[in-house]
């Protein structure tokens, strides 16, 4: 026998008694069939933290804990006003050189941008990746029930664009945000799924963090120190 | 109602005051009193040991003694829980099973008992103290009992309730864990002492008077000011 | 009371002991938690419901585990189909020998772990380390605790047992930094150290905070991004997995995630929660060209097998339990000698590496239920340490212990004998004072600390007595 199969057989006898339901021992829970267990998603949508009501409550939800997140979010009235914010803060970052993928919103703001460009498109080094100021990347989908950025590696531009440089400015359309985290994972099941799934999806909220030392949070533990989105 | 009392060990040897005042509040609220003088330990000690052979020897006259009262009020959560929540559990699948459970339905904690089965929370008594309450955590997560305590204590007359800090942690009595875990024990207990101390209480007011041998006996090391008392003692008072 | 002591139990007592009188500790430990507590509490009050929210979980979890064959299965299934490489391992030395094995196939020197329990647990770095490898760990208070020689004080805050000057001590020593007590300045310094470390290594070893069956997806929690940095630039990846993680579906996570940030650290979500379905695939820029899943029984099986503690391996290792145990405040976490610390490592630990070795943990509680009341995928932790204690006893009665609650209970049932004691005590008990806080005190564990009670002149029995024949 196979160490595989070893196991699978110690899982199938473990499991001809079965478990009492969770909650047994305080009143909540009953004894069913496993197809009656409460659907996770369906929870999800009910008990999570209330997201608002529409569109406006939902960006309200979504700036309201980006400030707590020390995310900056920038409203831009049009892709030109988006492309002038982010000239505005590559001058006043002192940006050298920065790091983008080819992309329908992206490619522009860079273009527009006086700068040395990486594009990771076909493959980069990560040396130089590692030296440039700023990371640009597309996105799937803005959370507002957890001020959350939800990217793949295609709309991300790789693995690492948007978290090995020290900045990372998200660019992103009004339309992208959705209010609650199951219609977030709907969203990306609707775009993949059943089976043409990136090798890398990942839910941002904040830049990069620690809170090992003492329990003070310090910003750009190994990731970005800075995390910007600016909403066309 | 005839109430079947049931006095653990220690509030019969250390704390008869406690078991005299219930039988004086349940008495002017027109109840009749049996005292089962047979019965002395739930088993909760070698139950919590492990030792559920013996704890089922001692929990046998509980359930015999016990199977015709009409309700049995107990003036601890932890003995309380013992025979609520885990009679069921100790006896399951043995032959006092249906005896175990139907007991368990009947038992009530003594602050429970006044506010959820009576409907009462004014005793007319007075005691003109400033207090801290402390949830005995059998009580507390066993029973359910966060609420009833503190709506009989908001009635007595001139009382005033100081919450402290964490009120809802242990103070680390735990039974046996008391002495196996020694040290451990004690630092829980200190921290308790300390939030208790805080407060600026004069009196520590718990349900559970085997959590207050515990934080007595640390209060009195420490020779801090702050007296415990249990909640029957305080409705008790006139 | 027990018979033969075991090393861990001595161990236990003998740091527990020295770490309960540690003043320092104490409040270090209480403030740190005390933060939490406002955090998480008040996070958790913006769900619309958790406790409605923690009943789905736990069934989720529930469900996922009576089916946890089929789940492994269809995880493969979808995980080969992308071109990761699935290993299955039953004990700790099988998995250490297929993760050196897939190392020496690279000839690989340099490897970046993110926080991985699972090798804490098969002990991987030492062996790493004797074998010669350059083994680092990225996590920031893991990579404290390996330049400190020590294992994580709590697995979700590993070193929040440490000062900010004991920290610059270990930097100055082992980096021959300047020293600074600025926790910024000191997290930049480890971030400077690490970052040329990712883009150095050969591999990248991570752990995984959910199996996702549907789709043959890991998911990983973090908030620094050492974890996406180790799965995205090393050319080969290797993650280390309980078989127990599994969660059916995707869709599952939009539950998880958001429960296992609001009870592990009271945030909204963590900073990063990344889903990885495979190695970089034909059309993808970067990520690695190898993906390896090793999948680690080590006694989960056992586990399994109870069906009354089966729901621990509910366990999405939040770390709440530990946040409000009391115990853990106390004897800190590294008196424990455990992987898991806290009310979840009590309950486990026994399972994983033996009862009666362990055994000592379970009762190490004074099952106050702190830990299960706030668990957010509702496992009966305090319960368990009770049925550890039960099942102890069942395997192996202890002969003094027997004896002690053979005469408790021959004592309880003869209530004229049990009022006749009384009345001893209270005869006897003002000799206490010649013995007391000396050794020959019989209720030295009592008194060491403690006032003891005294017996009251008349009990409630007496009492009753001259009532009725009033």
């Amino acid at each position: 026998m196979t160490e595989r199969e070893k196991i699978f057989t110690r899982i199938r006898d473990a499991l001809k008694t079965q478990a009492p339901m969770p909650g047994h021992h305080d009143g909540a829970g009953k004894t069913h069939a496993i197809s009656e267990a409460r659907n996770a998603i369906a929870g999800a949508k009910q008990w999570l933290p209330d997201p608002g009501a529409d569109s406006a409550e939902w960006l309200a939800q979504f700036e309201k804990l980006s400030a707590e997140l020390k995310t900056t979010v920038h409203i831009c009235a049009s892709e030109a006003d988006a492309h002038a914010k982010l000239r505005e803060i590559a001058v006043a970052d002192g940006w050298k050189s920065v790091a983008a993928h080819q992309h329908p919103l992206v490619s522009p703001a860079v273009a527009a941008l006086p700068l040395p460009l990486l594009d990771t498109t076909n493959g980069y080094d990560a040396n130089a990746m590692a030296k440039c100021d700023v990371g640009i990347t597309a996105c799937d989908a803005l959370v507002a029930q957890t001020g959350s950025i939800f990217l793949t590696n295609r709309t991300g531009g790789g693995r690492a664009l948007s978290v090995l440089p020290p900045h990372h400015v998200v660019i992103a359309h009004r339309e992208q945000l959705v209010p609650d985290l199951p219609s977030a994972f709907e969203l990306m099941t609707r775009i993949y799924g059943p089976a043409n799934w990136p090798s890398m999806s990942t839910l941002i909220t904040g830049p990069s963090r620690t809170g090992d030392i003492e329990r003070i949070l310090v910003l750009g533990a190994h990731g970005p120190r800075k995390l910007t989105v600016l909403l066309v | 109602m005839k109430i079947s009392l049931f006095v653990p060990c220690y509030i019969d040897a250390i704390y008869p005051k406690v078991a005299i005042s219930m039988v004086r509040i349940l008495e002017k609220l027109g109840h009749t009193i049996e005292f089962p003088e047979e019965l002395t330990c739930c088993g909760q000690p070698p139950f919590n040991s492990g030792y559920w052979d013996d704890a089922r020897k001692s929990a046998r006259p509980v359930l015999e003694r016990l199977k015709d009262a009409e309700v049995v009020v107990i003036g601890s959560g932890s003995c309380g829980a013992m025979m609520k929540v885990f009679y069921p559990e100790l006896f399951a699948g043995q032959p006092e099973e249906a005896a175990a459970k139907t007991l368990a339905a009947k038992t009530w904690e003594f602050t429970d008992f006044l506010v959820t089965k009576l409907g009462v929370t004014d005793l007319g008594a007075s005691f003109p103290h400033k207090v801290t309450f402390h949830d005995g955590c059998h009580g507390l997560r066993e029973l359910k009992t966060k609420q009833q305590p503190r709506d009989l204590l908001a009635k007595v007359r001139g009382l005033e309730l100081v919450e402290m800090k964490e009120a809802e942690t242990c103070c680390g009595f735990g039974g046996t864990f008391a002495t196996k875990y020694a040290s451990v024990s004690t630092a829980m207990g200190e921290v308790k002492c300390a939030s208790a101390a805080e407060t600026g209480a004069d009196f520590i007011v718990s349900a559970d008077s085997s959590c207050l041998l515990h934080v007595q006996g640390l209060l009195g090391r420490q020779q801090r000011p702050i007296k415990t008392i249990h909640i029957a003692e305080v409705l008790a008072s006139e | 009371m027990s018979e033969t002591i075991a090393a861990p139990r001595a161990q236990f007592f003998q740091d527990a002991d020295r770490i309960t009188h540690d003043l320092e500790h104490r409040r270090r430990i209480q403030a740190a938690m005390g933060k939490y507590y406002i955090s998480r509490y008040s996070r958790q009050a913006l769900f619309r419901d958790w406790q409605e929210a923690r009943q789905t979980a736990a069934e989720t979890k529930w469900a996922a585990l009576n089916e946890l064959d089929k789940h492994l299965e269809n995880f493969e299934r979808n995980a080969t189909a992308r071109g990761t490489q699935v290993h299955w391992t039953s004990t700790s030395e099988q998995a250490r020998a297929v993760i050196v094995d897939i190392i020496r196939r690279h000839n690989a020197r340099r490897i970046v772990k993110s926080k991985v329990m699972t090798s804490e647990e098969i002990h991987l770095n030492q062996l790493l380390v004797e074998l010669g490898y350059d083994v680092i760990e990225s996590d920031l208070g893991e990579y404290i605790q390996q330049l400190k020689g020590e294992p994580p004080y709590h697995f979700v805050f590993p070193c929040m047992h440490l000062s900010r000057e004991e920290i610059s001590d270990l930097f100055e020593n082992h980096l021959g930094t300047a020293q600074t007590h600025d926790p910024e300045e000191l997290t930049m310094i480890a971030r400077r150290v690490l970052r040329q470390k990712y883009i150095d290594a050969d591999i990248g070893i991570t752990g995984a905070n959910f199996v996702v069956a549907d789709t043959g997806m890991i998911s990983i929690t973090e908030n620094e991004g050492n974890a996406r940095l180790t799965a995205a630039l090393p050319r080969v990846m290797i993650t280390l997995v309980g078989i127990e993680k599994v969660l059916p579906k995707f869709s599952d996570l939009a539950l998880f995630l958001p429960m296992l940030a609001t009870a592990g650290t009271g945030q909204p979500l963590t900073g990063y929660n990344t889903m990885y379905a495979g190695p970089r695939q034909p059309d993808e820029t970067d990520g690695p060209v190898e993906w390896h899943v090793v999948f680690l029984d080590n006694n989960r099986t056992t586990l399994l097998a109870d069906p009354q503690q089966r729901d621990a391996l509910h366990c999405i290792r939040c770390g709440a339990c530990l946040n409000v145990c009391p115990i853990f405040k106390n004897v800190g976490g590294l008196s424990y000698g455990t992987t898991y610390q806290g009310p979840i490592g009590s309950v486990i630990t026994p399972h994983f590496r033996g009862l009666q070795d362990w055994k000592h943990l379970s009762g190490a509680s004074s099952l106050c239920g702190a830990c299960t009341e706030t668990c957010p995928v509702k496992i009966d932790l305090h319960h368990h340490l009770l049925h550890n204690r039960r099942n102890a006893v069942e395997e192996k009665r202890g002969f003094l212990e027997g004896m002690l609650w053979r005469g408790f209970t021959f004592l309880m049932n003869r209530p004229k004998l049990f009022s006749l004691s009384i009345k001893m005590g209270r005869i006897f008990q003002p000799l206490h004072a010649l013995v007391k806080d000396t050794f020959l005190d019989p209720a030295r564990a009592w008194t060491k600390s403690r006032e003891l009670p005294e017996i009251a002149h008349e009990s409630f029995r007496d009492y009753w007595k001259r009532r009725q024949t009033k």
